[in-house]
């Protein structure tokens, strides 16, 4: 965690200040202002229906927040209102990119075709929109050969150059997983929106997931948001957590002093039982409930003794 | 057109009536749009030539009983004619859409327009592509209004038509809210595993929504031989892009805006055609489809919907 | 009929108990079982109950509607009553129950026979024509499905067995296939100079290829970006009505027509496509439904400048390319192409003319289609078929790149609608009806969606098979309908439905077809930017400016590439 401290000082990468978002008379996101740091994992966590995964779609363009303004520095030091943009320029002209809660690939198209997809818009300045690339003119065929290039880059990040010229529907559950992470890094975001990449991982995949955002961090030095139930990703490798609860923001530090918090271990942990009550019911599969008491565990583990009386409270009630 | 300088009250009168009486027939086909697509969602293009199946059948029952007193031959044909369509549209159920729930999205909707295909060509070849033409049946009327020479008029089969309309919207609403079946109906368009985790049976329950339709079709197509007198194999098509506007009007989903959306199509093109002209009334109902598709679709008592991310 | 309802048979077999609401869902590929040794046990009540309960709702269907067939006359209708028909529908109806029911119960021999017996009344029996093909084709199919099942028991198949087994004709299929399309290419090239050639078939040939360029056209909307467009038709009547309008009133040259048919009927449809994409699948369908038919509807309406239900006759011919005419004595100031040429006058030279003209115009759109569908645009139209949230949140313009299909597709649909007018001489609303679009959305889907080949297949089979039987024509509407449903039942992908990838890392042999063997490697290609790309230079440090630098010069990159 001491290589959070230096970034502390610079301009935050993604600035989300007063942002709310009402469906007709549901308030699901009140007032949430966070910060996140570039090269650095903040996550978002929060029990069902806190409003994360709204956040996320506020951020990425697939909602238009009801108030509030999220801004994100580019690079070369502009800054972007990420609410104004419609979806597909998000990707453009936010440089967000994103994944999704339940795995959206591109199923019948190979493992390689996923990736290139994710370079539509440079592949596409490159054919002319098309008009270019019919007659295969050496622009366009040096831009795709650098797109295969970076495609191959990732998929051996994520351990899948193997598997390229697979269907990508035909990968197991994991490998669709890792393969969304490396779709969303081939579009080249400054700002990468993970949305529970550990749901319905089994230990040693979620694992491995953690080596993988640790890498990307290393390597790509581009900021990392993420929502995460399961806790032990969460408190293993992020360097900032924003805790949302009921649609507000209730906590927010790093990892320790967030999982001190007890109005974290309240609202939380909490709201953990009558969520794994709800799990008993049959309703959405048991691989949350799961993940939060692994998370719990894991917690105790860093040394928290605040987590460690949590689990035991969990554990008793 | 040339009563409307003296007699405008009266003019406006008789398009009410006639807009009224076609808007109830439409009402009732659209309620089998709206019904299917609020249990399963996917549009029943088929629904139309349901309703062609209705007329014709309607056709061969009159045909059938010429000799039967009126009142019987009509609850007669009444009966065969539900009994027929409701047969075809558990049929078009287990064909076109049980054997499709799960596969790719468009996948009923290529095998629904297959069987609308197949339907409107098996009637065709059956009974001929001649127009059949059915002799009035219930005839006189009652003058509403006299006006500079010009009679607006309510004949008695239109009487019929609204009275056994507004009959079935109140058995619908009934059987709907009032029994077992329209329990486990409502239950099914809200959540269809909760439902069968519940002990609803969703296959049937869904099979039965399609009979119903299949039913207030057949009504309609009764009706509409009668009030018009010619039926062909063609007439599903139309009446089904026009009722099927009238449910996505009214807000596809929901039965009374079926029923509304029937009456304000029949009345727009009951006033098209007496004010403007008959050639282009059809341009009219398929502008008013494309027209509310592309900036209602959510009709006027639908709930706009929110993109699932 | 039969057809319909035994297929309802079909359907409930999946699913005898019906109770779950997962219990008629069936995953294509015909309904295999799973454990192939454990049939049920014969239940003889139940098949009775089931075989009663099928004739009862084939009795329900046929009966009424076939039986009584009303006849016009003086004195009104009245009823001719036609009971031998409905027998034979309904017992065609339970008998093909009857055999899916020894199917289920393993009764392989039985069905066996009993779809020999079937194929030999057929022809023994004096059964209407239409019947006839139903018994044959019923009785084959049933025969060879209890033959194969006898095998696999007899041998001791497992499921996974067969699986494999499938798998490997899938892909002895796919191996064959570009053969395939290569043979029929050359036999499409020869066909007007081969002995057994006549000007019917020939003819029959112009027809197919129409379709098959109608079909290719509307694969792109229907197949990649995977839009139910049902009003192709719309495109295909304003590309006619441009040639034999602009032929009327300005006296244009079909030559210079064909290009502007193109481009006035792509305008069309990013005109009507604007407002229209923004729709979800089944409305978008509804919708395009609704374009075709008012644009019918304006044709037989606007008399004045269309000249309404009576049609434009006397469309001018095509010239060879603006050289000759192929009349005996051309009425223009060209020269008649016989004489040109040397040749004896023979009408037949306009109709191979215009053959081939319709083959080099397909050969155009596939091989357009085929290059398309390996850049970033047919790769968005795929990925937005496959799903179109995730393809926005990757920078995909939905609007737009649908447009473009919609553009593209429009395209093709007006050069063919003006080709068709040419060919015919007379176009009239009657051309344009919903049942046009059926026919070609019936190919599609068919020949399987975003397959060329597959497309070319069903074209033939569907516009070429009523050709030769002709005494069955009147049955064809029945069949396309009846067909749609079956394909979208047993295979919803079509005949032929296997994607190619449009880039492979291996190829076949498993050679790496790109210079990326590892980290770095194309450097030469793009020196600088991959180093900052694949990051292995920076592992080490961690500082905030580094890593702006890179990613500079990877954008850097990125954007040069571009230029």
């Amino acid at each position: 965690m001491s290589e959070a401290v230096p970034s502390l000082s610079a301009p935050p990468l993604l600035k989300v200040e007063h942002l709310s978002m009402r469906f007709g008379g549901l308030l699901a996101v009140d007032d949430v202002s966070f910060h996140a740091q570039d090269g650095e994992i903040t996550a978002i966590i929060g029990p069902n229906g806190a409003g994360k995964t709204t956040v996320f779609n506020c951020l990425t363009g697939f909602y238009r927040p009801t108030s509030g303004r999220c801004a994100l520095r580019h690079r070369d030091g502009s800054e972007v209102l990420l609410e104004r943009y419609e979806s597909y320029q998000i990707s453009r002209r936010g440089r967000v990119a994103r994944t999704f809660q339940n795995v959206r690939l591109f199923p019948r198209m190979t493992v390689l075709e996923n990736l290139l997809v994710a370079q539509h818009k440079m592949l596409m300045r490159a054919s002319w929109w098309t008009v270019g690339g019919i007659f295969n003119l050496p622009g366009y065929r040096r831009a795709s050969a650098y797109a295969v290039e970076r495609a191959c880059h990732y998929l051996e990040l994520v351990e899948l150059l193997p598997r390229a010229d697979d269907e990508a529907g035909e990968l197991p559950y994991g490998a669709q997983r890792r393969l969304e992470i490396a779709r969303a890094i081939c579009a080249d975001p400054v700002l990468l929106c993970l949305d529970e990449p550990a749901a319905g991982l089994n230990p040693s995949e979620s694992n491995e997931l953690r080596e993988l955002l640790r890498k990307l961090r290393e390597d790509e030095k581009i900021g990392i948001l993420l929502i995460e139930h399961d806790m032990s990703v969460v408190m293993g490798i992020s360097d900032h957590i924003v805790v949302l609860d009921h649609g507000s923001k209730i906590a927010e530090g790093v990892p320790q002093a967030v999982a001190a918090n007890p109005r974290v271990i309240a609202a939380y942990l909490g709201e953990e039982e009558s969520d794994e009550e709800a799990t008993g019911n049959g309703a959405s599969g048991g691989a949350k409930g799961n993940g939060a008491s692994n998370g719990a565990t894991s917690g105790g583990a860093t040394g928290s003794g605040a987590s460690n009386e949590a689990t035991d409270k969990g554990v008793e009630s | 057109m040339s009563y409307r300088e003296g007699s405008v009250v009266a003019y406006f009168l008789q398009q009410l009536v006639n807009g009224v009486t076609l808007g109830s027939v439409y009402g009732l086909i659209a309620l089998g749009y709206t019904m299917v697509y609020g249990i399963i969602g996917m549009i029943n293009f088929a629904h139309g030539e349901i309703y062609m199946i209705g007329a014709f059948v309607a056709v061969i029952g009159f045909t059938l009983f010429a000799g039967v007193p009126l009142v019987l031959a009509l609850l007669l044909v009444l009966i065969l004619a539900t009994l027929v369509t409701g047969f075809y549209g558990w049929t078009l159920e287990r064909v076109a859409y049980r054997p499709l729930r799960g596969s790719f999205r468009l996948a009923p909707l290529i095998a629904a327009i297959g069987m609308s295909i197949f339907l409107q060509n098996y009637v065709q070849l059956a009974q001929g592509a001649r127009i059949k033409p059915v002799p009035p049946k219930i005839e006189g009327g009652l003058t509403l209004l006299v006006q500079e020479g010009f009679a607006a008029r309510v004949s008695y089969l239109q009487i019929c038509i609204l009275l056994l309309t507004l009959l079935l919207m109140a058995a619908l609403t009934w059987m709907i809210h009032g029994t077992s079946f329209g329990r486990q109906q409502r239950a099914c368009e809200q959540d269809k595993v909760m439902a069968a985790l519940l002990g609803v049976n969703v296959d049937r329950t869904i099979s039965m929504t399609f009979v119903t339709g299949a039913i207030l079709a057949a009504v309609a197509g009764v009706l509409v031989t009668l009030y018009y007198g010619v039926v062909d194999f063609f007439i599903g098509f139309l009446a089904g892009v026009k009722a099927f506007t009238a449910a996505v009007l009214g807000g596809i989903g929901s039965i009374p805006g079926a029923m509304v959306g029937g009456l304000l199509i029949g009345l727009i093109e009951a006033f098209w055609a007496g004010y403007f002209s008959t050639e282009w009334k059809d341009v009219a109902a398929f502008s008013i489809l494309v027209i509310v598709l592309i900036f209602r679709p959510s009709g006027i008592f639908g709930r706009p919907e929110v993109e699932k991310v | 009929m039969s057809d319909s309802a035994s297929q309802s048979a079909g359907a409930s077999g999946a699913s005898p108990t019906g109770a779950s609401p997962a219990g008629g869902m069936r995953s294509g590929g015909g309904g295999e079982r799973q454990v192939l040794s454990a049939f049920p046990p014969l239940d003889i009540p139940a098949i009775i109950r089931e075989l009663a309960f099928t004739t009862l709702i084939a009795s329900a269907l046929v009966f009424p509607l076939l039986t009584l067939r009303t006849v016009d006359s003086v004195e009104g209708l009245y009823i001719e009553s036609r009971w031998m028909v409905s027998f034979m529908a309904v017992a065609l109806v339970v008998a093909g129950r009857l055999g899916l029911i020894l199917l289920r119960y393993g009764k392989m021999i039985y069905a066996a026979v009993g779809g020999v017996v079937a194929i030999l009344a057929a022809f023994f029996l004096p059964v209407p024509s239409l019947f006839e093909v139903i018994l044959v084709a019923g009785g084959a199919i049933l025969a060879l499905r209890a033959l194969v099942d006898l095998f696999l028991v007899v041998r001791q198949i497992s499921p996974s067995a067969r699986a494999e087994f499938r798998d490997r004709g899938g892909v002895w299929v796919r191996r064959v296939l570009p053969w395939a399309a290569g043979l029929a290419v050359v036999f499409a090239i020869v066909l007007p100079f081969m002995p057994f050639s006549s000007r019917y078939l020939i003819d029959v040939g112009v027809l197919i290829l129409t379709y098959v360029l109608l079909g290719w056209g509307l694969n792109i909307i229907v197949g990649y970006a995977g839009l139910l467009d049902l009003g192709y038709v719309a495109f295909y009547a304003v590309g006619a009505y441009s040639y034999a309008l602009l032929a009327y009133y300005f006296d244009f040259s079909f030559w210079i027509c064909l290009p502007l048919a193109g481009l006035l009927s792509a305008s069309f449809g990013l005109l009507l496509g604007f407002p229209v994409l923004r729709l979800r699948g089944d409305y978008f369908a509804i919708v395009t439904l609704g374009f075709g038919e008012i644009i019918r509807l304006i044709l037989i309406n606007w008399f004045r400048f269309t000249n309404g239900p009576d049609g434009i006759s006397s469309i001018p011919r095509p010239s060879f390319f603006g050289i000759a005419e192929f009349a005996r004595k051309p009425k223009s100031d060209l020269p008649s192409f016989h004489e040109t040429f040397g040749l004896a006058f023979s009408s037949e030279h306009r109709l191979i003319f215009l053959y081939y003209l319709v083959l080099v115009l397909a050969a155009l759109v596939a091989a357009f289609t085929l290059r398309v569908r390996n850049l970033p645009l047919g790769r968005a139209w795929e990925a937005l078929r496959e799903d179109d949230v995730a393809s926005a949140s990757l920078g995909i313009s939905r609007t737009s790149i649908k447009l473009a299909a919609f553009g593209i597709s429009a395209t093709w649909g007006g050069i063919a609608g003006s080709f068709f007018a040419t060919r015919q001489g007379f176009i009239s609303p009657e051309s344009f009806t919903f049942i046009e679009s059926a026919i070609i959305l019936s190919i599609v889907v068919l020949g399987g969606m975003g397959s060329l080949t597959g497309i070319a297949c069903a074209a033939v089979l569907l516009i070429g098979l009523p050709e030769v039987f002709r005494e069955l024509v009147e049955y064809r509407m029945v069949t396309f309908g009846g067909g749609l449903v079956l394909i979208m039942i047993w295979r919803p992908r079509g005949l032929l439905s296997f994607r190619e990838p449009s880039i492979r890392l291996l190829d076949r042999r498993g050679r790496l077809r790109f210079a990326v063997a590892g980290r770095g490697v194309g450097e030469s290609l793009c020196a600088g930017a991959t180093g900052g790309a694949t990051g292995d230079t920076t592992s080490g440090a961690t500082s905030d400016t580094t890593s702006g630098a890179t990613s500079e010069a990877t954008s850097g990159t990125t954007g040069g590439v571009g230029r």
